[in-house]
């Protein structure tokens, strides 16, 4: 379970199938997609019909989780090699999306900021947007100062992969920039930072 | 009355300082002797002539040097002006609200001469004259709230509401006390409040918001925030936070009374005519303590707030370390006699 309470983090409410979509765009990342996996176990096949599916394996591949998915016969199943082709790919989705389509996002919660932006740039309201939250609970993080984004935060504080600053994450989220703030730890003292502690596993 | 603009420094060599009169137009913030968390609104209406109520746009003599240090802030990180695209007519409305103000509370330094669409604006402290078309942002140096900002004091966000909420939608803050404008552009109110310790929990901020959702045109409304800040330094922002950080380590009970300084936002909120949004400004006031205990009042008020406020509350402001030392230096200050309601000099 992520941290509760952070205002600033949009709440993940979980898969929901609006059964009256006239088409349905999923964007999975690793143990996401088993989030779709156990709507389809709750709420029948018959949506994945007008349903195209985007999956990035990522960490998850080990698990084969695209051939399940593949297996559900959805209208169209894609899955990329990395983040950027599917990025790419989701852009050439919404260029061409019409009225009535419902997307949704399920995977760790820097992949679903990330996905989340891109939409927001296509005039969608994020609160139409359905997301889950599943797999590591690593953050994507901003840093304050130099403005690099880090992925996959896992400890706090951790130094800031660009200006290598020791940075305490902040529980605080924007979803213009799909990031946590991270903020210099010892700017008092510098050299007077803690050990690094698991925070987001 | 005319004012002499002050030649001085917020950064390096910190030359800032306050004349007496400025001194005795400081406001304030504690209104009694213990620290009380509240929302603590009021009408922004005029108040008494020589205080800082006295416009509603207020004008003092660090104008000049503000403006200069916002500019070299701008130089370093433009990103701390910022404005999403559906807030150009917000834009004009803050143009207007400001200029017309100034103009006409400061005829000696500022002249609005308004012909049809054709405007004048003349900013004799700062060697401006020019003249543009209302509401064609090509007429202007720079888009219309970032120009006008860079002639005001204090930092401005524009609001826009929508959705029963509202949204940090544009902004110059270059002058804040440890936000990002970068970082919370877009949020709503609860979101940009998100760091905030303790008042979500009490209602604070829901109250606020029913309140502000309902703010009319033509009655702004004020409050007062405070936090402390080593040096007069006005850009303490979380992007330079490792630049400044270390000043906090320099405060000795030689030095605490030059070095700390209290820092008052007079935070204002006007609702905009065209686009319905809100203007919030946040106009900073420094005063060293040296400065502050010369009103015998304030000397025995300040150690009390500060005893009495609670571990969080210090923590989020960034008091922690130095609350000892202050509270010792202001000791000699308080001689234990009781203090006049109200925030201004007996």
């Amino acid at each position: 379970m992520l941290v509760q309470g952070i205002k600033s983090r949009p709440e993940y409410k979980g898969l929901d199938i609006d059964p009256h979509a006239k088409r349905h765009l999923f964007v999975l990342e690793g143990e996401g997609a088993q989030a779709l996996i156990d709507e389809v176990g709750a709420k029948g096949r018959d949506f994945l019909a007008k349903s195209e599916i985007l999956y990035l394996a990522a960490g998850a591949a080990p698990k084969a989780y695209d051939v399940t998915l593949s297996a559900l016969s959805p209208d169209v199943f894609w899955q990329a090699s990395t983040l950027q082709p599917l990025l790419f790919r989701l852009r050439a989705c919404l260029e061409q999306a019409r009225m009535g389509t419902r997307l949704s996002i399920a995977g760790t919660e820097g992949f679903i900021g990330q996905i989340m932006q891109v939409a927001i740039e296509y005039g969608i309201d994020y609160h139409s947007i359905h997301t889950e939250h599943r797999g590591s609970m690593a953050r994507r993080v901003q840093c304050v100062h130099c403005k690099g984004i880090t992925d996959n935060v896992t400890t706090s504080p951790f130094p800031c992969s660009h200006c290598g600053l020791p940075l305490l994450v902040r529980d605080h989220y924007s979803r213009r920039l799909g990031a946590f703030q991270g903020v210099n730890i010892d700017a008092e003292e510098p050299g007077t930072a803690p050990e690094p502690e698991e925070m987001f596993p | 009355m005319t004012i002499t603009f002050r030649s001085e420094t917020f950064r390096d060599d910190f030359t800032f300082r306050n004349s007496l009169y400025n001194i005795k137009r400081f406001p304030f913030p504690f209104d009694r002797d213990e620290y009380m968390y509240s929302v603590n609104m009021e009408p922004h209406i005029r108040g008494k002539a020589d205080s800082v109520f006295e416009n509603l746009i207020d004008v003092d003599e660090h104008y000049v040097a503000e403006m200069q240090d916002r500019a070299l802030v701008l130089k370093e990180d433009p990103l701390r002006c910022q404005a999403l695209p559906h807030m150009m007519t917000a834009q004009w409305d803050v143009l207007e609200l400001l200029m017309e103000h100034q103009a006409q509370d400061y005829p000696e330094h500022f002249t609005l001469e308004k012909n049809g669409d054709r405007w004048r604006w003349v900013n004799r402290p700062m060697g401006i004259d020019d003249t543009f078309t209302f509401g064609d942002a090509a007429t202007l140096p720079y888009p219309p709230m970032e120009y006008i900002t860079r002639q005001a004091q204090g930092d401005f966000c524009i609001v826009d509401q929508r959705d029963n909420n509202l949204w940090m939608d544009a902004g110059m803050v270059t002058t804040q006390a440890d936000w990002s404008l970068d970082f919370d552009i877009g949020m709503n109110f609860m979101e940009w409040h998100g760091p905030v310790p303790l008042a979500h929990q009490i209602g604070v901020f829901d109250r606020a918001l029913k309140f502000l959702l309902n703010l009319q045109q033509g009655k702004p409304t004020r409050r007062l925030n405070w936090t402390m800040t080593v040096n007069p330094r006005l850009d303490t922002s979380p992007e330079n936070y490792h630049k400044w950080g270390p000043d906090r380590t320099t405060v000795t009970p030689e030095n605490v009374g030059d070095k700390m300084h209290l820092r008052v936002e007079l935070q204002s909120l006007w609702r905009l005519p065209r686009s319905n949004a809100i203007l919030f400004v946040i106009r900073c006031y420094l005063i060293s303590l040296s400065e502050l205990v010369t009103v015998p009042k304030w000397g025995r008020r300040l150690p009390r707030v500060l005893k009495s406020l609670p571990p969080e509350i210090a923590d989020y402001k960034g008091l922690t370390r130095n609350r000892p030392i202050m509270i010792d230096w202001l000791a000699k200050y308080d001689d234990g006699a009781p203090t006049s309601a109200g925030i201004y000099p007996d």
